[in-house]
C-alpha cells in the first residue's frame, strides 16, 4: 500500500481517535495533538512509494480525438434523453449519497472511501475515455460532462470536485495526449480501479497568473527536469497520476507525472473550503520525467486546457448555488418573526428573488460556453466571461444563503457555511478540473 | 444544445444592424434635442417593416411576440416570433431605443390587440398603430388599482379617466385604455378598450419631457364620457372572477422579454463604444485574467459578462415562449436582470470615458439617460423581484406584498 494511502488511513485513524472518548480516557490528547502538530510543521512528506504501473504505451488504436458534435443551429437548451436519465440518476446520488456525507467529510478533511466506489458504479469515467480505449465516448461530450458537474455540486461544492478531479486528467489526455499517451493511462480510467488522479496549475503567489508559472521544466536529455511547488491540488496526497503545468522555454506547458516518482513530495495545504477534496501542497523537486511527459501532440492549447477547467468550475459552481437557493426558500418560508414567516418582507424575499436570477445567469453562461465548445468551437471569450460571471455571483449567493439564516446560518448546523467557504474557490481555482 | 443567434435569423439581425447603423444612428442626436418633433424618418422604416411582416411567414415585431398557437403543428424545437423579435429588438436598440419605440404600427398597444383581440377586431384593427395607456397619476405598479371606469350604455361603452405615460400615445392611431366595468370586483373587471384618436372626449392634455428617450412622445390623455362602442372592448366582456387579470396580464410574459432585449441592445452600443474608445489600453483577447488587468480592463470586462448574461437570459425566456414553455418567471427574470444591467452598464461606460462618456459629442451620455426608463416602464425592477419571489417561495401577493 502506498505511503500516501497509508496517510489517508492514518489521518483518518487519527481523526476519529481524536474524536473518540478514547484520547480522553487515556488522557492522551494533549500530547497526540502536539505531536501532530509538530509533525505537520515537520514540512512535506515524501510522495507515496511507486503508484500503479499504467501502461504499456503502445497505442494499437492509434491517437483519439472526439469529434465536435453539430446543431441545427437553432437557438435551443434542451437537452437529450440521455442527458435527462443521467441527470435523474446523478442528482438522487448528489442528494442521497454526496449531501449526507458532506458535512462530515469537511469536517474531517476526509474524502469518504465508500463514496468513490459508489460514484465508480456510475460510470462518469466512461464519458471521458473514447471506445477504443474502453470508454464510451465516441463525440465530445463537454455538455453532458458540464451537466454531471453541475447536478453533483448540487450535493456537494467539495465532494463534487474530488470526483471530478481525475475525470478531468482523463478528459485532458482524451483531447490532448499522444497515441501513447492515451494508450498508456486511459484505459486504467476505464478500469476497475480507476485511478486518483489530479491537475495541478495554482501557485502560492499574489496576484497569480496561470501564464506565468513559477514551476519550471528544463530540457534535458531524454527528457526534463521539473522544479516548483505547486498548492490546491485537489488528493494531490493520494493521486497516482498527476498533470502538472510548468514553464518551458518560457511557455506553460503540461506534464503527466506519475505518483509517486522521486522528487516528488506534499504537504498539507488545508483551504477555506474545498476540504474534503484534500488539497495539497507539491512540490517538485528536481523531477526527473521522460520525453513522453510533454502533454500534447503538436494540437495542444494551455489557453484551452485551463478554460475548460474554469468551465467545469462555474458547472460546479453553479450547482451549489442552486443548493443554497433551494435551502434558504424552506428556511424562510417557516423562519417567523414578528407574527409572520420572514419571506413576508421583501428585504429577504428581494434577496431571494436575486439569487434566483443570478443562478439562472451562472446557469446559462455556462451552458453556452460549453456548449460552444462542444461543437468545437473558439469559446475562450466565453469562458472567460462565465468565470468572472461566476466568481462573483457564486460568493454573492454564498454571502447571502448564511445571511437569510442569520445566526443559525453561521453554525455548522446548517450547509450555508460551508457552501459560502466552499464557493470561494470559484474565483480562485486555475485547473484542477478539465471538461 | 445551442445558445448562439440562430442562423436562419442571420439576415433579420444584420437587416436591424443596418438601420441602426444608418437609419438610427445619424439621427439620434437629433431627436434627443428635438424632443417631440415627429422623426418623419421613421415613415420609410415602418413600411419597409410592413412589407417584410407581409411577406414574410416569421413576423417580426410587436405583432409577433403573442401567445397564439402557430398554425403549423411542427413538434421539433421552435425558433419563431418571440425569438426574431427579440433579436430584431436588441439590435434595433443599439441604434436608438426612442426611435425604436417610435416605429409607426410597433406599439405596445399592437401586443395587446394580437394577444388578447378576437377575429373580427383582428381584421378591424389590422395596420393601426395602437398605443398602450395603463398608468394614471396615482397608479403605475398597482395597476389593479387602476380608477378609469367604463360604464356600459347602449351598444357603447362611456370612459371616464385620466392615462399618463403612454408611450405613442401621440403619434399612434388609436390606444388601448384599461378600464374597469366595476370598481368593487377588483381585477377581475379591468378590460382593455381600443380608442381611437378624434374620438370625443378623448383629449392629449401634455407631452411628457424626459430624462431620456426623448424621439418618444409620451403623452398624458384624458377622458372625458368618451363614447366608445362596445364593439372595441378587446376579447370577452365577461367578468370571471377566477380568471382574473390573466388574460391581459399574460401580454406581459410576452412583452417582458422584449423590454429586456431593448435594455440588452442600448447596453450593447455603450459596451462597443467603450471598446473602440479604449483601443490600446485593453486586451481585445481576453487574455488577461481581472486580477491583473487594470481597473478599466476589468470593469469593462464584468460589465462585459453581466450583459452576456442578461442577453442570454432573455433569449432564453423568448425561446421559451416559441416552444409553448410557461415563462412567466423566466420573463421576470431577464426583464430584471436586463434593466439593472444596462441602467449599471450605460453609467459605467460614461464614467470610463470621462469627459469624452459626459459630453455630447458621443452618445454615451445619451444612452446613459435612455437606459433607465427600461428599469421602469413594463414592471419595474422591484415588481419584477416581487415576482420572482413570489414565485420562488410560492407566496400569494396577499402573504408577500
Amino acid at each position: 500500500m502506498k505511503i500516501g494511502k497509508l496517510q489517508g488511513v492514518g489521518i483518518a485513524a487519527l481523526s476519529r481517535f481524536a474524536q473518540s472518548d478514547l484520547a480522553d480516557q487515556l488522557k492522551l490528547r494533549k500530547p497526540v495533538e502536539k505531536i501532530l502538530y509538530r509533525g505537520s510543521k515537520a514540512g512535506f512528506q515524501l510522495a507515496g512509494a511507486a503508484a500503479r504501473a499504467f501502461g504499456p504505451a503502445k497505442s494499437t488504436s492509434g491517437k483519439q480525438r472526439l469529434p465536435g458534435t453539430t446543431s441545427s443551429g437553432l437557438f435551443d437548451l434542451s437537452l437529450s434523453d440521455e442527458q435527462l436519465m443521467m441527470r435523474e440518476t446523478l442528482q438522487r446520488f448528489a442528494s442521497e449519497a454526496l449531501r449526507p456525507a458532506a458535512h462530515d467529510a469537511d469536517h474531517h478533511v476526509a474524502f469518504p472511501a465508500e463514496l468513490r466506489a459508489q460514484a465508480m458504479e456510475l460510470g462518469l469515467a466512461y464519458y471521458a475515455v473514447p471506445e477504443a480505449l474502453g470508454g464510451i465516448a465516441s463525440e465530445s461530450a463537454i455538455v453532458t460532462q458540464m451537466l454531471a458537474a453541475e447536478d453533483l455540486g448540487h450535493g456537494d461544492f467539495s465532494l463534487a470536485s474530488a470526483l471530478l478531479a481525475p475525470i478531468g486528467v482523463a478528459n485532458a489526455l482524451t483531447r490532448w495526449g499522444t497515441a501513447a499517451q492515451q494508450a498508456q493511462y486511459l484505459p486504467a480510467f476505464a478500469g476497475e480501479q480507476p485511478p486518483v488522479a489530479a491537475i495541478a496549475v495554482n501557485e502560492a503567489v499574489v496576484l497569480f497568473n496561470p501564464q506565468q508559472l513559477a514551476t519550471k521544466a528544463e530540457r534535458v536529455a531524454n527528457g526534463y527536469v521539473l522544479n516548483g511547488e505547486k498548492s490546491l491540488v485537489i488528493a494531490g496526497a493520494s493521486a497516482e497520476l498527476l498533470l502538472i503545468a510548468a514553464e518551458l522555454n518560457g511557455k506553460p506547458k503540461v506534464f503527466i507525472v506519475t505518483g509517486g516518482t522521486p522528487g516528488l513530495s506534499f504537504n498539507e495545504d488545508q483551504a477555506m473550503g474545498l476540504k474534503a477534496a484534500e488539497t495539497v501542497k507539491l512540490r517538485l523537486d528536481h523531477v526527473e520525467v521522460d520525453d513522453s511527459a510533454l502533454l500534447g501532440d503538436g494540437d495542444f492549447d494551455y489557453q484551452e486546457f485551463l478554460d475548460l477547467g474554469y468551465l467545469a468550475w462555474c458547472a460546479i459552481a453553479t450547482g451549489t448555488a442552486q443548493a443554497v437557493l433551494d435551502y434558504v426558500v424552506p428556511y424562510v418560508n417557516e423562519r417567523e418573526a414578528f407574527g409572520e414567516p420572514i419571506s413576508h418582507r421583501q428585504g429577504v424575499a428581494f434577496i431571494v428573488a436575486d439569487m434566483a436570477i443570478e443562478v439562472d445567469a451562472m446557469r446559462i453562461m455556462t451552458w453556452r460556453a460549453a456548449a460552444l465548445a462542444e461543437a468545437g468551437k473558439p469559446f475562450h471569450r466565453e469562458a472567460y466571461l462565465a468565470r468572472l460571471l461566476c466568481a462573483e455571483k457564486a460568493m454573492q449567493i454564498g454571502t447571502n444563503g448564511v445571511q437569510l439564516l442569520g445566526g443559525h446560518g453561521f453554525t455548522k448546523e446548517h450547509p450555508v457555511e460551508r457552501w459560502y467557504r466552499d464557493l470561494r474557490a470559484v474565483a480562485i481555482q486555475h485547473g484542477g478540473l478539465h471538461l | 444544445m445551442n445558445l448562439e443567434n440562430p442562423k436562419k435569423f442571420a439576415m433579420l439581425v444584420e437587416q436591424a444592424k443596418q438601420v441602426a447603423d444608418n437609419f438610427y444612428r445619424p439621427i439620434s442626436r437629433k431627436y434627443d434635442k428635438a424632443e417631440h418633433a415627429y422623426p418623419k424618418e421613421l415613415d420609410m422604416l415602418a413600411s419597409l417593416l410592413d412589407g417584410m411582416n407581409e411577406g414574410s411567414s416569421e413576423a417580426t415585431g410587436a405583432t409577433s411576440a403573442s401567445k397564439r398557437p402557430s398554425s403549423d403543428g411542427d413538434t421539433g424545437v421552435r425558433n419563431s416570433g418571440n425569438l426574431s423579435a427579440a433579436l430584431g429588438a436588441m439590435e434595433l436598440c443599439r441604434g436608438d431605443v426612442g426611435l425604436l419605440l417610435s416605429i409607426p404600427r410597433q406599439g405596445l398597444g399592437n401586443a395587446a390587440i394580437g394577444a388578447v383581440a378576437n377575429d373580427e377586431q383582428l381584421a378591424r384593427f389590422k395596420g393601426k398603430w395602437a398605443a398602450m395607456a395603463i398608468t394614471e397619476p396615482s397608479c403605475g405598479s398597482d395597476s389593479a388599482a387602476i380608477r378609469t371606469t367604463a360604464v356600459k350604455d347602449g351598444d357603447d361603452y362611456i370612459l371616464n379617466g385620466e392615462k399618463i405615460y403612454v408611450t405613442a400615445g401621440a403619434r399612434a392611431e388609436c390606444v388601448v385604455v384599461w378600464a374597469t366595468l366595476d370598481k368593487s370586483l377588483g381585477k377581475a373587471a379591468i378590460k382593455s378598450f381600443v380608442v381611437e384618436h378624434g374620438t370625443p372626449g378623448m383629449e392629449i392634455t401634455r407631452l411628457e419631457h424626459k430624462l431620456g428617450i426623448k424621439a418618444s412622445d409620451t403623452a398624458a390623455i384624458l377622458f372625458t364620457n368618451c363614447r366608445v362602442p362596445a364593439a372595441n372592448l378587446l376579447g370577452s366582456p365577461e367578468i370571471d372572477l377566477k380568471k382574473g387579470f390573466a388574460g391581459v396580464m399574460e401580454t406581459f410574459d410576452n412583452t417582458r422579454p422584449l423590454v429586456a432585449a431593448m435594455a440588452v441592445g442600448v447596453a450593447a452600443a455603450s459596451i462597443e463604444r467603450l471598446k473602440e474608445l479604449l483601443a490600446g489600453h485593453i486586451d481585445a483577447n481576453y487574455g488577461t485574467l481581472p486580477l491583473n488587468a487594470s481597473h478599466a480592463e476589468a470593469t469593462l470586462y464584468r460589465l462585459e459578462a453581466e450583459w452576456e448574461a442578461a442577453r442570454l437570459l432573455t433569449l432564453k425566456a423568448a425561446w421559451m415562449a416559441d416552444n409553448k414553455r410557461p415563462n412567466s418567471k423566466e420573463a421576470s427574470i431577464c426583464k430584471a436582470k436586463a434593466g439593472r444591467v444596462a441602467n449599471e452598464v450605460t453609467l459605467k461606460c460614461v464614467e470610463l470615458a470621462a469627459s469624452l462618456g459626459y459630453g455630447e459629442d458621443e452618445l454615451l451620455e445619451k444612452w446613459s439617460r435612455d437606459s433607465k426608463i427600461l428599469d421602469i416602464f413594463e414592471g419595474t425592477q422591484q415588481i419584477q423581484q416581487l415576482i420572482i419571489a413570489r414565485r420562488v417561495l410560492g407566496k400569494s401577493s396577499a402573504e408577500l406584498k
